[in-house]
């Protein structure tokens, strides 16, 4: 295998998800983080997942990301169950889950070398060639803490494309990062999307980034956890998170999601 | 530059005080000599050989111990961390053997071995085993479970996970371990050279019991002398590099 081969893009998957349910036993009794969701995403689509805290967003994505098992249900990438993780579906957490005992290039290599068919020299150039595309290529020898946040963030992502996947993760990636560094992020993950062609399934709180990335925004409820409305966005791209027409989707999809908790409210004061 | 200037001076102001105190007969030679007869002796030891046969007999022992107790503490701290039921039962032994002082081995070792150099071998293992295992343990345990996680994603498995994340993730606590058990070996090595004769060697420990029994206290303040050049080389030879790279990756400041 060389470099280009294993640099050219691989094919989006589709992915399944068939009636999963996922309950967790506390203290304080049993809760229902996902009630029979189903949802199918489509090759190369870009998903954002949105609804209040607590109503199973993460334990959705573990569970695609093969690092928790659903109770029932199944998910299926490309018609085959996922029973693990697998180097075609990559996660990014939302704290950077970066090594600090490795600088930023064998960080993006630790992946790479559990990929067989790359010698040493290869797999450099494939780390190079991703921290390129996040910008970072001048920080290849950089320590982590060395870097902003908006910088590890750059690196995870780097880190998790560098095994060529094709499904990405994202877990609220850009939370904890300020107004200014997310906006630059976006309008990277939607070059880097469009450029390498993945199925990204994307988790966040704002409902204005949801609707700059994603080609679909589905809202989630809480308690049990279940998927209330599914949105298409079809606004064209690049998008820029400050233009009115993406200020009115959000407008819609922010009071489907007010609404919402509201009827939730009213539900308790019965 | 300005900082080694002043431990000179520091040094050499408390080596000629010493001296000047000594000559003033303000104690007698023979309680605690002045330096210059320190260094006579030690210039007539390093000459015949025997400080340095000693020093030898000693740091062989030393590092010998020493490594074997490492390559032993990693792995069962390894296995206590990852084995609830190994921290119950391991983890409470090594909790309660580290707070023995291993000198408290010696007789036992001697029961067991004999004066021979497994005596001393075992008294050193015993010196490092335990702290290096309760490091290896705490390490392991307060990896952020992302870590391990996130490799997980990127198909690290069993072994791989441990030799790739689990033991690089717990280094800072692995290597302050190492250091402790250290501090522990070396002390109690010492303790046992002093404390018994082996025949197959004579270690520094012996040394410094002879100058007493000589009533030779240049021999003994020399020895000190050497035991404690030995512990600094030691510091900087073995882990001030690992500390320098700890505090560089991780960003830490000197703790
Ligand atoms: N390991 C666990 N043990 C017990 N309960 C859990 C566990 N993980 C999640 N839960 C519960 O499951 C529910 C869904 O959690 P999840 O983390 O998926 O929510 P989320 O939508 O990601 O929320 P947030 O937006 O705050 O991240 C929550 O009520 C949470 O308390
Ligand atoms: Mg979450």
């Amino acid at each position: 295998m060389t470099v280009q081969t294993e640099l050219v893009n691989v094919a989006p998957s589709k992915l399944s998800v068939g009636e999963v349910s996922k309950r967790f036993r506390s203290k304080s009794g049993v809760v229902q983080a996902l009630d029979r969701v189903s949802l199918d995403i489509a090759e190369g689509e870009f998903i954002c997942l949105v609804g209040p805290s607590g109503c199973g967003k993460s334990t959705l994505l573990n569970i695609i990301a093969g690092l928790d098992t659903a109770d029932e249900g199944s998910v299926l990438c490309d018609g085959t169950p996922v029973t693990g993780p697998g180097r075609e579906r990559m996660v990014m957490f939302q704290e950077h889950a970066l090594f600090p005992w490795l600088d930023v290039l064998s960080n993006v290599l630790f992946g790479l070398k559990l990929k067989p068919g790359l010698t040493r020299s290869e797999r450099i150039d494939v780390a190079r060639f991703y921290l390129k595309l996040v910008g970072l290529e001048k920080f290849q020898r950089s320590n982590i803490h060395e870097l902003s946040g908006g910088m590890k963030q750059r690196v995870a992502l780097a880190r998790a494309l560098a095994p060529n996947p094709r499904v990405l993760l994202m877990d609220e990636p850009f939370a904890a990062l300020d107004a200014l560094t997310r906006e630059q992020l976006y309008g990277d993950i939607q070059r880097i999307w469009q450029e390498r062609k993945k199925t990204i399934v994307f988790v966040t709180h704002n409902v204005r980034e949801a609707v700059c990335l994603g080609d679909r925004v589905v809202l989630f409820s809480p308690h049990p956890g279940r998927i209330r409305e599914d949105f298409k966005i079809d606004l064209p791209r690049p998008r820029d998170i400050n233009s009115v027409d993406l200020a009115q989707h959000s407008a819609h999809i922010t009071k489907a999601l007010k609404n919402l908790l509201n009827t939730r409210e009213d539900e308790v004061a019965e | 530059m300005k900082r080694f200037i002043y431990a000179t001076a520091f040094f050499a102001v408390l080596i000629v005080t010493w001296e000047m105190l000594v000559r003033a007969r303000v104690w007698s030679p023979i309680v605690l000599p002045s330096p210059s007869m320190v260094g006579e002796y030690l210039i007539a030891a390093v000459a015949d050989g025997s400080l340095f046969e000693a020093s030898v007999v000693t740091l062989k022992r030393l590092m010998l111990g020493y490594l074997f107790g490492i390559a032993l503490g990693l792995p069962i701290g390894l296995i206590t961390a990852r084995f609830q039921v190994c921290k119950d039962t391991i983890g409470m032994l090594a909790l309660g053997l580290q707070t023995l002082p291993s000198v408290c081995w010696v007789p036992l070792a001697l029961l067991w071995f004999g004066q021979t150099e497994s005596a001393m071998f075992f008294v050193v293992v015993m010196g490092t085993l335990w702290s290096v295992v309760i490091a290896t343990e705490t390490g392991v345990r307060t990896i952020p479970p992302i870590y391990a996680r996130a490799a997980r994603t990127m198909g690290s498995r069993g072994i791989h996970t441990w030799i790739h994340v689990m033991l690089p993730a717990s280094l800072p606590f692995v290597v302050s371990g190492m250091k402790q058990g250290w501090a522990f070996a070396w002390r109690s090595l010492m303790a046992a050279e002093i404390y018994v004769t082996i025949l197959t060697g004579f270690g520094l420990g012996h040394l410094l019991h002879y100058g007493r029994e000589l009533h030779a206290m240049e021999q003994v303040t020399g020895v000190m002398l050497i035991i404690v050049m030995i512990g600094l080389l030691a510091d900087k030879v073995m882990f001030s590099p690992w500390e320098r790279f700890l505090h560089r990756r991780w960003g830490t400041q000197g703790k």
